[in-house]
């Protein structure tokens, strides 16, 4: 994985004294709230309802062990023993102080950390496939790409101040495991007729209140072009992006608005120009990167037989790993969602434990997943059964990934200054339900996501079933949405009707999974059967 | 002549040239498309800066207005002109504040008239806090990226 050269960290180390003097300016009174907020936020410090929560950045979701030691170590520091994974690949604790940020972010960068830009509306932490680098059906790693555009977006001076937040994703697989079509720039690094690697530019996709699956803007940009064409498209937004009104700040809008062949021809004509600039990286840079997302040391004639005799062990294989491009390895996920535990959730003593074991078995290495679970991504096949037995003794064993108690769900109301319903409980009850019903297998791959308010940090939109939490006249509503992925065939969400309390939703959610139950069809998923029969059969289940 | 604007040569703070200031006020783009002769003219953040390229040789002095430090429209225009070979005085007017001093300065501004003076130390840090960047813009600095393969 990347590790810093004396520039990276001397940017870094630079940040921290930045923000200890900005803090102090705050307290002296030199700068006011308003002042310093942005400035907080660009690096990672929200006010939230109980405390300051402060968002770490996972860069492309990638970590090795002595930086996930790191994370359990400041969970116990600053924290209250644990954090909370989030759908950007990052972690964040929610009971931070103002006086402490500075030495947590001091800590981060012991490690080659940091929160830098990831709140604020600036270009925010890159996200990729957490498979990157051992999926089988990768073109390439995806991550030396997105180094780059870290690198380039890190203090970029032009868009600090960006209408908007601004999130990119990288992937380089045909199967998106990275909801690319939902972000503001999604790129996908695909291969031309020549054979020659470039990237294809989706623009203006997006969540929260107004949600987009981006279009195509340009089909390839050469390699020694990615850089300049992202300039282009920025700038763009920076000169047209709505100020007036923060709820059509996002590129989404603008590209709307616009059209994506107007918005598209513009950017080919800043890019015309700024080609003549000489802002583009050298090729070089790339190939350094890339050598540090050289494969680690697999061995070969290594057996892929898996000993399935133990059936727990067996269902944990079968619904946790992802096929690997090296013979005799696999990626083996591990699930933070436990029936009844708050999704993404780690404790500290976990982030220790999952570190060892990452260490040991999986090359030093280990992912973030969007869905807010934990990756090792290089197992020895030989080594899994290990792996789970001592995964099970740690609590960490759930054998739940892509099922319905794999929920994704954001904070919601129990911390969350924007939230209007709680999001953690009806998580917990739609796993605990399904769960002890024993109901999970037979639902297959369903994917379940929760927002406590419209912004949808919970993706609901993108949920094969969404819930949206609402304020009803002073009580928290549920909204049942379905039929949404954030996988290739990207779609999104539609409202089944009126909403329902929070015991309500959770009958809600099991009458949809008996609509679908009692209407598949050999091989078909919820999603399959539900874009197959519509919207009307659940309709009529839910309010008939 | 046209209502005349802008900040005055004592407004100015901060300032990285050693020609004259330009002592003579600045005029909205609108009144400067109007006129032949003007030669200082001041943005604002909904004003296209690209309708000033086919005259920036007459031109010795661009304001730039910054209403609030929050909107960042003024990085761009500052950029697009200093890409079009912009040599004269490119003025950071309104609410410029102490962090908003380095990444203007690297936008291409050379001359800061911040509403509200600014601490004289605390800005001197804030303009040498970083001893590299990333990428390239419109200062002198090579990127870190050119660095690492002279």
């Amino acid at each position: 994985m990347y590790l810093y050269d004396s520039y990276d960290q001397a940017m870094v180390d630079a940040r921290v004294a930045e923000f200890r003097d900005q803090a102090r300016r705050r307290l002296e009174g030199k700068l006011t709230e308003d002042q310093f907020k942005p400035l907080r936020l660009q690096n990672g410090l929200y006010l939230q309802l109980h405390a300051y929560m402060l968002r770490v950045a996972v860069p492309y979701g990638t970590l090795n062990s002595a930086q996930m030691h790191m994370l359990a170590d400041i969970a116990d520091k600053y924290d209250r023993g644990y954090g909370h994974f989030t759908t950007r690949q990052n972690i964040q604790y929610n009971w931070i102080k103002l006086e402490e940020a500075g030495d947590l972010l001091a800590d981060l960068a012991s490690v080659e950390m940091h929160a830098i830009q990831t709140s604020g509306n600036c270009i925010r932490n890159i996200s990729s496939d957490h498979f990157a680098g051992a999926a089988a059906d990768e073109l390439v790693d995806p991550r030396p790409y997105a180094e780059l555009l870290r690198q380039w977006s890190s203090f970029h001076p032009e868009f600090l101040h960006l209408p908007r937040k601004f999130k990119i994703a990288v992937i380089a697989s045909d199967t998106d495991r990275a909801a690319m079509r939902l972000h503001d720039i999604g790129i996908q690094i695909v291969k031309n007729d020549a054979g020659e690697v470039g990237c294809a530019f989706y623009v203006g996709g997006g969540m929260g209140r107004t949600p987009m699956v981006a279009p195509l803007i340009k089909d390839f940009v050469p390699l020694d072009q990615l850089i300049t064409y992202s300039e282009a498209c920025l700038r763009v937004y920076n000169r047209y992006g709505r100020r007036d009104n923060k709820y059509k700040a996002r590129i989404k809008i603008l590209v709307h608005e616009l059209g994506k062949d107007e918005y598209a021809r513009q950017v080919e004509e800043e890019f015309a120009h700024l080609q003549s600039q000489g802002i583009e990286p050298p090729l070089a840079e790339l190939a350094r990167i890339a050598t540090f997302f050289a494969d680690p040391a697999f061995e070969s004639g290594l057996s892929t037989e898996l000993d399935r005799s133990n059936p727990d062990f067996a269902l944990w294989a079968d619904r946790n790993t992802h096929p690997h491009k090296q013979a005799g390895y696999i990626s083996a996920v591990i699930s933070l969602k436990p029936v009844g535990g708050i999704p993404g959730d780690a404790s500290a003593e976990q982030m220790h434990t999952i570190a060892d074991l990452a260490k040991e078995y999986s090359f030093d290495e280990m992912r973030v997943m969007h869905t807010q679970n934990i990756v090792l991504p290089h197992v020895k096949i030989a080594d899994l059964h290990t792996l789970w037995a001592k995964l099970e003794a740690a609590g960490l064993g759930t054998p739940n990934l892509d099922t319905i108690e794999d929920i994704i769900a954001c904070p919601g109301l129990d911390y969350c200054s924007l939230a209007n319903a709680r999001s953690i409980p009806v998580a917990q009850k739609i796993a605990t339900r399904f769960a002890e019903k024993g109901r999970t297998a037979e639902l297959g791959e369903l994917k379940l996501k929760i927002s406590g308010c419209i912004n949808a940090c919970g993706h609901h939109h993108a949920g094969h079933i969404g819930i949206l939490g609402v304020d009803k006249k002073g009580t928290e509503n549920y909204q049942l949405l379905l039929g949404g992925s954030e996988a290739q065939d990207t779609s999104l969400a539609k409202i089944t009707g009126p909403g329902f309390d929070e015991d309500g939703i959770v009958d809600a959610v099991e009458k949809a999974t008996d609509v679908y139950l009692a209407q598949r069809q050999q091989g078909e998923r919820f999603l399959d059967t539900y874009r197959r029969i519509g919207m009307d059969p659940f309709k009529e289940a839910l309010y008939g | 002549m046209a209502d005349v604007l802008g900040t005055s040569p004592d407004e100015v703070q901060f300032r990285f040239r050693d020609d004259e200031v330009v002592d003579h006020g600045t005029v909205t783009v609108d009144s400067f498309l109007d006129q032949s002769n003007a030669t200082a003219v001041r943005i604002e953040p909904g004003d296209d800066a690209r309708a000033l390229l086919p005259h920036l040789e007459r031109i010795a002095l661009v304001e730039v207005n910054f209403p609030s430090f929050m909107d960042g429209r003024g990085y761009s225009v500052a950029r697009i002109l200093r890409e079009a070979g912009y040599q004269g005085e490119l003025r950071a007017v309104g609410d410029v504040l102490i962090d908003q001093l380095l990444p203007m300065r690297r936008c291409g501004f050379d001359a800061f008239a911040p509403d509200q003076k600014l601490d004289e130390a605390d800005a001197q840090a804030a303009f040498d806090r970083f001893p590299h960047a990333y990428q390239s813009a419109s200062d002198a600095r090579q990127p870190i990226w050119n660095l690492r393969h002279d």
